[in-house]
């Protein structure tokens, strides 16, 4: 019992972060018509916002310190990081420990400008060809932007800690009147699953209740129809191609301290989080949220070891046999409605 | 005008002739050189072979700093680093033989076929007399093949499976690296001191050979002493997060969990282990506790404060203080500003062992090298008393254990060496089945062409 509650509480964390960049995915497909492989490069520059924040406010000066010495035998250069002038130790300190969290502020307009600029300067020229071609654009631009974090932050993970006050984990079994210590979960990912559920609902709301998301869901449903009303629906949908970067962007900065980021971690979501589209319905929102959260559980259930032992290697092939039955019993997906996407 | 009419005869004829044409440049080069790339000029190729791109890139550029510095000191530039304290005097840093070292550079991208193709054009192509170099045991022992048949010395860089010198050993490939069983050896009385003989281990372990091998290798040693092994579970070597196998962790009854990670992989489930409160957990009345078999300094910094008090095993580390690792440290930390890596040392050395046993055979032919390497005893590289067991190709020296430092006191004082495990204690028999048993043979040296 306690197992199943933790793999589902590991599923949700996991489905976060499929969901985010889904839902990302799913609403540049369904306003623009564009499949955007470099969705996932998008998280990954995301969680580098994290990393270059923190390297920004721990930018230091050089003190020699005689006492010491390196590993040469040098004397030991100590370095103070200038935010120590400007606030003092102890405020420097509590800002640097909180950098991932700061970051969300630093990360949401870097990442929608980089949407404005991918949308205007490259996929706006591909709304008319084949997907095919943007699949190979985007992906080759995906391709670009990790080689490009590569060149300037290494190969290796770079560990990006949360504040100290999130350390530790929730013994959840004993709220629940299991025996303590049974069901162990991280401050950080409940954080992370509560910040996605806040995202989410916020798209939803955005969507659903201003009336910009209603052009746009009315220029989802029909296009040509909203531009003979004499709406502008292409800068909308730019705009909203700026949201859904700064959405991947933001899942980007907040896994931060469940992973340290690499340059390659966007491509490790970037097929999942298709998946994920593809079982959830194209185009449809909450068909991706209800996807991202299924596969993100069923994929924890399947590395138990009790299931591992009657069906072993399943934990690899889960995903993609889910969506080989929902494609196979429902052929537009989990939420996918009939005429969307079908021409 | 006259019209040629094809004859059977003078079909022959020209046959003949185009054919003894075509024949002719192997009949000479056959006879021109007596193994492959014998080098002719007043210079030899050295092929380093490391991964460029992907996500050992860190250690490959590592790896390619200590190729770049040693191929200076033997060419007599530098303060000749560990040429000093090497035990075999030989190198007088006039190049290999009289001559000159240059050298060509390949990305194995991590990749078996990618690591082949570049090990190939640089012995095809730039006529390379020997490479070394892979960061991934997968790799090496693909290479190693390779260079097997092409009649070519391989020179092994950071590859810790058993494989590399048990199933798959070859008569042309060495390797300076320690390795699986070595690390299980080394590791097992240190855990038994530290955590009692006792324990019930629970292992993650990387979906691929050298996982398997440091699986088996920690399994034995362990249970050997008396610990329990409740559990072993393969994750992909794709995973990144680990969650969903730590949580079964907490769910059974084992007080220690051994991660049979590198890498990537290694950085993200001690993360997550460490976020999952494993480390601050009371099981069967004593406290839990998780081991890395394989540390890698470079690795272990992306994991930052969650490799503290951990357990794990290495090959060499800069903090040590014998004559040959100082002068090593000296002269790679004032030419790059930092501390050398195991795969920086365990290449540079390599390098160091390649010219010498050139030295003293008098030749570059790979037979000659065999015979130089095999058998060979030296000290001064960092490691103490060394052999290169010509049963195996596999150098024998202490085992490192290491322990993450408590209270770091710079970006590279990650890990404190506990104990020096001395080379008796994590010998074996080159038969022994983990490392492919008697029919695992080195078979004949190879020279090409």
């Amino acid at each position: 019992m306690e197992a199943i509650v933790l793999q589902i509480l590991n599923g949700l964390d996991k489905g976060s972060a499929y969901a985010l960049i889904a839902l990302g995915l799913t609403l540049i497909f369904g306003t623009l018509g564009v499949v955007n492989f470099a969705h996932g490069a998008l998280f990954m520059i995301g969680a580098f916002c994290a990393v270059t924040l923190s390297k920004i406010l721990t930018l230091s000066h050089v003190v020699i310190d005689a006492t010491k010495k390196d590993f040469l035998g040098n004397p030991l250069k100590v370095e103070v990081p200038y935010i120590y002038d400007f606030v003092g130790e102890n405020a420097g300190n509590i800002i640097i420990d909180w950098a991932v969290p700061l970051s969300i502020l630093f990360a949401i307009p870097i990442m929608v400008l980089i949407g404005f600029i991918m949308e205007r300067g490259l996929i706006k020229h591909f709304y008319k060809r084949p997907h095919a071609d943007q699949i190979l654009v985007t992906f080759g631009l995906a391709i670009v932007m990790q080689e490009v974090i590569k060149y300037f932050y290494g190969a290796n993970p770079i560990p990006t800690p949360a504040p100290e006050a999130f350390k530790g984990s929730l013994d959840f079994g004993a709220m629940l009147g299991f025996e303590a210590n049974s069901i162990i979960y991280p401050y950080w990912r409940l954080v992370y699953f509560s910040f996605a559920a806040v995202i989410i609902g916020g798209v939803f709301a955005f969507l659903q209740f201003t009336t910009f998301g209603m052009v746009v869901r009315a220029g989802m449903a029909d296009r040509e129809t909203v531009g003979l009303l004499g709406i502008n629906i292409d800068k909308r949908f730019t705009i909203m191609f700026g949201l859904a970067a700064a959405v991947a962007g933001l899942a980007g900065v907040m896994y931060t301290p469940i992973n340290s980021p690499n340059y390659h971690m966007g491509m490790d979501f970037l097929v999942l989080s298709f998946v994920v589209v593809v079982v959830g319905g194209m185009g449809s929102l909450s068909g991706a949220v209800l996807a991202g959260f299924l596969l993100g559980i069923l994929e924890s259930f399947a590395s138990m070891t009790a299931v591992l032992e009657t069906l072993p290697g399943i934990n690899q092939i889960i995903i993609y046999l889910v969506a080989i039955i929902v494609l196979l019993t429902r052929p537009r997906g989990l939420m996918g409605k009939a005429g969307v996407m079908e021409e | 005008m006259s019209i040629i009419k094809p004859t059977r005869r003078g079909l022959l004829r020209t046959s003949a002739v185009a054919g003894a044409g075509l024949a002719m440049p192997t009949i000479f080069t056959g006879s021109a050189s007596a193994y492959m790339n014998e080098p002719t000029g007043s210079s030899v190729t050295l092929g380093f072979n490391v991964p460029q791109s992907g996500p050992y890139a860190d250690e490959g550029a590592d790896e390619l700093r200590a190729y770049e510095l040693a191929v200076e000191h033997l060419n007599g530039g530098g303060d000749g680093g560990m040429m000093n304290t090497f035990s075999s005097k030989e190198l007088k840093g006039n190049g290999i033989l009289g001559k000159k070292v240059e050298y060509v550079t390949g990305d194995t991208q991590t990749k078996a076929d990618a690591a082949r193709a570049s090990a190939k054009s640089m012995i095809e192509k730039d006529g390379a007399i020997m490479i070394t170099g892979g960061s991934s045991s997968g790799v090496a022992v693909a290479v190693q093949a390779l260079c097997q048949e092409a009649g070519i010395i391989f020179m092994a860089g950071l590859t810790h499976s058993n494989d590399t010198t048990g199933k798959d050993k070859k008569a042309n490939g060495f390797r300076h690296f320690f390795n699986s069983y070595m690390s299980g050896a080394a590791l097992a009385p240190v855990l038994a001191n530290a955590y009692g003989k006792d324990r019930k281990a629970y292992h993650l372990t990387a979906d691929y050979n050298w996982g398997y091998t440091t699986e088996e290798a920690v399994r034995e040693s362990t249970e050997a002493m008396g610990w329990e092994t409740v559990n072993a579970v393969k994750t992909p070597l794709t995973q990144t997060d680990f969650s969903s196998y730590i949580a079964p962790v907490l769910q059974s009854d084992a007080d220690v969990l051994v991660l049979n990670h590198y890498g990537g992989n290694m950085i993200n489930s001690l993360t997550n282990a460490v976020q999952f409160g494993l480390r601050d957990k009371l099981v069967n009345g004593k406290n839990f506790e998780i081991i890395v078999p394989l540390y890698s300094r470079l690795m272990a910094r992306g994991a930052g404060e969650n490799v503290k008090g951990i357990f794990g095993s290495t090959n060499w580390h800069w903090s040590l203080q014998d004559e040959g690792s100082k002068a090593f440290v000296k002269s790679f930390g004032e030419k790059y500003g930092f501390p050398p890596s195991q795969a920086a040392h365990t290449t540079y050395c390599q390098t160091l062992l390649y010219a010498d046993a050139a030295e003293r055979a008098g030749t570059f032919n790979p037979c000659g090298i065999v015979e130089a390497l095999e058998g060979f005893e030296f000290d001064g590289l960092g490691n103490g008393k060394t052999l290169y067991r010509a049963e195996d190709h596999q150098c024998f020296k202490d085992v490192l254990v290491v322990k993450g430092k408590e209270n770091p006191t710079s970006e590279f004082d990650i890990l404190e060496v506990v104990e020096v495990t001395p080379v008796e204690q994590v010998t074996y028999d080159a038969n022994i089945p983990q490392m492919g048993g008697p029919e695992a043979t080195l078979g004949d040296c190879n020279p090409g062409a």
